[in-house]
């Protein structure tokens, strides 16, 4: 039978010796903490630091580097090179594109299953639906489109027996700006669904009914109280689904190898095979790929904050 | 109040339409490898392929081992953070957060930096190095969702409160972790695990860069060399992504429910 | 008698097959304040949200100032509204919430902002007009709904279990500020609660509701004093139930086999029980010459609650009652014992046949 002292002594740590467990951690201002805790935290920190912040880190200063290790601004500014250049202001186009069709769509389908009257098995089914299509970016996706709109896919046949060739030239390509963005919405639009369905959700049938006894049409509803109130998070998704698309490589890769000039298939060829022919340039690429991901990241994250605070 | 629901319909229509053609048109281009009528044929090659034995199982396995080293690295923070050591959450949360900001390329491409062949840590010189380096790779890539389910499942059991009961009642901290906390978050570790295997079975652009062969690779090659076999590995791949999310809903159903706080 | 402002006319509502509103008449006059009270589910709400038109009755008329409303759309009734969950829009501070009715209206800036004054001083919270509400507690968002209600002038005011979602202290002196705002307005008021208490104590009437029935229609003293059956008797205040038999002419044969006397116009319909309300029972025999009912028993349980002191009194004929006494002195309780025999009385007028 197990004394008080001891279950207090065996309460104490994980470490078997109570002494370690109540040993003053060196770090004053995690006082509080004692020496056993801060080991079951340590393969976690361990790992942060070793697979997230030292790579990032390297990555960062190589940046800034010159071959031989002196401090310089040369690689940002190579940045702005025309080839450099046009692959972020297509990468730019294409995730704004899709970002934007995709957090309308989204947003559409959101409403017509929440608020549209449909029968709630058909929300469900949508809202599963979106879990699986918002994991199935990549190849298969790839696969997949270039089955539905590519050149021997089954619309594109369909609509040649129907008489009409979309691939004329100057007409319809898999491979090209609006056939990525169109693929890429298909991942798009269900994560769009996934994150906006809650704030949808949060809009109390009551505001309706207050704002119906005030005289206000359904219309004035959604231009007085509705879209003010989800407004932030559907700028906050937005910008979500643009670092989404932005960081995207695997599905423009299927689809293309490396003919799309995006950023993230340019650093791609620079990793395979040093294209750009200097390793500083790539490390620059990847801190570009980093502040503007980071940055439409941040963007979304204030603003879901600020958002909660409405919707309590 | 009759609202007019023809609207949701066609908004309903035309997304449906969207999301199922692209399935259906691959599922007939997976069935027509033979010129006459429909067969499995572009299946039963691809299961027969050695090569999609091998890299489907090598992505098995490292999906595996991403989860049992992403839960070791994962339960003992996460349970700490919660019960003694909330002032460590920030950090905590935004290490979390960081696989999410930075895309798997960036990530990558730091780790070939870091871990080469000239580093302290040369990873990338053998094969279990650079296999080591996916693995954790993949760890990175499921951290955050390993975490969150971790966390929310700690959150619904209440830690703090049965640890206290167990303790009380003569349990030592391993005992505690084992016997009463770990089986109670079971179903949320799990959903965190199958999410974290849907993510690596598809994986590409990671294992690409670190010239492992895995089933991601081995689709994009595929699709370079082969015409109906893409779409089949398409319609598998789809399968197994809903049987991961299935599995979750499926466990979401055993689920502890949230304990009142009296 | 004036043509009444309100007219519910033979209302019924079916959802899927369940009847929840079963042919139900009703008349409010202008200016009155009216309770819809009743149990979960007996269809107060129900007929509250087909006055404001957010449920279609499945049969009858809803009728207001001679006007059939009944197939207009909620936004054109001009009728406020107060929810239990608040239900002020989140993305507007305090004014633009009050003044929601009269931009919706489309009154110019000057009239809005000179209600939403108005108003603001009328709920008692003035200079609150840039808050938002979430930096509001319960008790003046409710306030704040309120006055949003009543921006527009409307010509009724309904509101729906609008005090269950607070604290009981707020609750009370909310209610009060309700009542007290709705006389100087003299607008016709429809209430739903199921709080008896809430409802006595501010309503002109009362519509006392059972399973989508209406059990009794009438002042908070008829409803307390002059229960119409057993239902009201037992949702309305505290009651003695006598089981027995009615012999006619003021005279009830208990079912332990005393005679009871009851006032005979009191009678509202077939009688199965005499109900006697405990603060009416007074102790001691009765009175030498009076006609006063007497029962004698032994107490099985003395409470003290604060204001008063509740006997429960088991008599001899087996059957419990309850006896409040008022702690009119310090330690007024202190004199009863369990076990003790008592012999109680209350005259006729006490006796309410149900």
């Amino acid at each position: 039978m197990a004394s008080v002292g001891n279950i207090a002594d065996s309460a104490a740590g994980p470490v078997p010796g109570s002494a370690a467990a109540t040993r003053p951690n060196p770090f004053g201002w995690l006082a509080g903490l004692k020496l056993g805790d801060m080991l079951a935290v340590l393969p976690f920190m361990l790992f942060a630091i070793l697979f997230l912040v030292l790579p990032l880190g390297y990555l960062f200063v190589q940046a800034f580097q010159t071959q031989d290790g002196a401090f310089t601004l040369d690689n940002i500014a190579g940045l702005f090179e025309p080839k450099i250049r046009d692959a972020f202001w297509l990468s730019i186009r294409i995730s704004a594109a899709s970002g934007a069709l995709g957090a309308l769509v989204g947003l559409l389908m959101a409403l017509a299953i929440i608020r549209g009257g449909l029968p709630e098995w058909i929300g469900n089914a949508v809202m599963t639906f979106s879990g699986v299509a918002s994991n199935f970016a990549g190849i298969p996706l790839a696969f997949a489109f270039l089955a539905t709109l590519g050149r021997l896919g089954l619309i594109t046949v369909a609509l040649k027996a129907l008489g009409i060739n979309i691939y004329v030239r100057g007409g319809w390509d898999l491979l090209s700006f609006w056939g990525l963005t169109l693929t890429y919405m298909y991942f798009q639009i269900p994560l769009m669904i996934l994150i906006i369905a809650p704030a949808i959700h949060g809009m109390k049938r009551e505001w309706n009914e207050a704002a119906a006894t005030l005289g206000a049409s359904n219309g004035q509803f959604w231009r007085y109280v509705g879209i003010p109130v989800l407004w932030p998070n559907l700028l906050g998704t937005l910008s979500l689904l643009f670092a989404n698309a932005f960081g995207a490589i695997a599905t423009a890769y299927a689809l293309s190898n490396t003919a799309f000039n995006i950023v993230p298939i340019l650093l791609f060829a620079q990793i395979r095979g040093d294209v750009l022919g200097d390793r500083g340039l790539g490390a620059a690429l990847a801190v570009g790929m980093i502040v503007i991901c980071a940055l439409a990241n941040v963007i979304y994250l204030v603003v879901r904050t600020r958002a909660e605070r409405w919707l309590k | 109040m009759k609202r007019n629901k023809t609207w949701a319909w066609i908004v309903f229509a035309i997304g449906a339409s969207y999301f199922l053609l692209p399935l259906l048109a691959t599922i007939k281009f997976s069935l027509e490898i033979r010129k006459a009528g429909w067969t499995l044929d572009a299946y039963t090659n691809v299961f027969a392929d050695p090569r999609f034995q091998q890299t489907f199982g090598y992505s098995l396995l490292v999906g595996l081992c991403t989860v049992v080293v992403g839960l070791l690295i994962v339960v003992p923070a996460a349970y700490y953070v919660r019960l003694r050591a909330p002032q460590l959450r920030p950090i905590i949360e935004f290490v979390t957060l960081l696989p999410l900001i930075v895309p798997a390329i960036v990530l990558v491409f730091g780790y070939i930096r870091l871990y080469n062949s000239s580093s302290l840590l040369p990873l990338t010189n053998s094969n279990l190095g650079t296999a080591t380096l996916l693995t954790f790779a993949y760890v990175a890539l499921g951290l955050p969702y390993m975490y969150r389910a971790v966390d929310t499942g700690l959150r619904t059991i209440d830690v703090q409160t049965l640890t206290e009961a167990a303790t009380i009642m003569g349990a030592n901290q391993v005992q505690v972790i084992t016997q009463v906390i770990f089986p109670n978050i079971i179903v949320a570790v799990l959903s965190g695990a199958f999410l974290t295997l849907a993510i690596v079975i598809g994986e590409f652009t990671i294992a690409s860069l670190l010239n492992q062969q895995v089933f991601g690779v081995y689709m994009q090659n595929v699709g370079a060399n082969r015409a109906y076999e893409p779409a089949a590995l398409s319609i598998i791949s789809f399968i197994l992504t809903w049987g991961a999310m299935g599995m979750i809903a499926f466990l979401g159903r055993f689920a502890p429910k949230t304990a009142p706080r009296t | 008698m004036a043509e009444p402002f309100l007219k519910i006319d033979k209302i019924s509502k079916t959802f899927k097959d369940n009847q929840v509103v079963k042919g139900v008449d009703l008349a409010f006059n202008k200016g009155e304040f009216v309770s819809l009270l009743g149990p979960s589910g007996c269809g107060k709400t129900t007929i509250l949200r087909m006055i404001a038109g957010f449920e279609a009755p499945t049969t009858g008329a809803i009728v207001v100032d001679g006007k059939d409303i009944t197939a207009l759309p909620p936004n054109q009734r001009k009728i406020g509204m107060v929810f239990q969950a608040y239900a002020l829009f989140p993305n507007m501070n305090v004014a633009d919430n009050i003044a929601f009715g009269l931009r919706i209206a489309n009154a110019p800036r000057a009239e809005r902002d000179a209600r939403v004054e108005e108003m603001l001083k009328l709920i008692g919270l003035p200079g609150y007009g840039k808050r938002f509400p979430f930096e509001l507690s319960g008790g003046q968002q409710q306030r704040v709904a309120l006055a949003r209600a009543l921006a527009p002038r409307p010509r009724m005011l309904l509101l729906d279990e609008p005090l269950s979602a607070l604290d009981a202290k707020i609750r009370v002196s909310l209610r009060e500020e309700i009542r007290a705002i709705q006389r100087e307005l003299a607008i016709t008021t429809v209430f739903v609660t199921h709080d008896q208490e809430e409802a006595l104590s501010i309503s002109d009437r009362i519509v006392v509701m059972n399973a989508g029935k209406v059990e009794q229609v009438g002042t908070p003293r008829e409803v307390y004093e002059r229960p119409a059956n057993r239902f009201v008797a037992s949702f309305i205040g505290l009651s003695n139930f006598i089981a027995g038999r009615d012999e006619g002419g003021g005279t009830f044969l208990s079912r332990a086999g005393e005679l009871l006397k009851y006032e005979p116009d009191r009678i509202r319909g077939p009688v199965e029980a005499l109900v006697i309300r405990p603060e009416m029972i007074e102790l001691g025999a009765a009175p030498a010459g009076s006609q006063c009912n007497e029962l004698a028993g032994s107490i099985d349980t003395v409470t003290y609650l604060g204001p008063l002191t509740d006997l429960e009194l088991l008599l001899d004929s087996g059957e419990k009652i309850h006896i409040h006494r008022s702690n009119r002195t310090p330690g007024y309780v202190e004199q009863f014992r369990r076990g003790e025999r008592l012999v109680v009385h209350w005259p006729p007028s006490a006796s309410l046949p149900v």
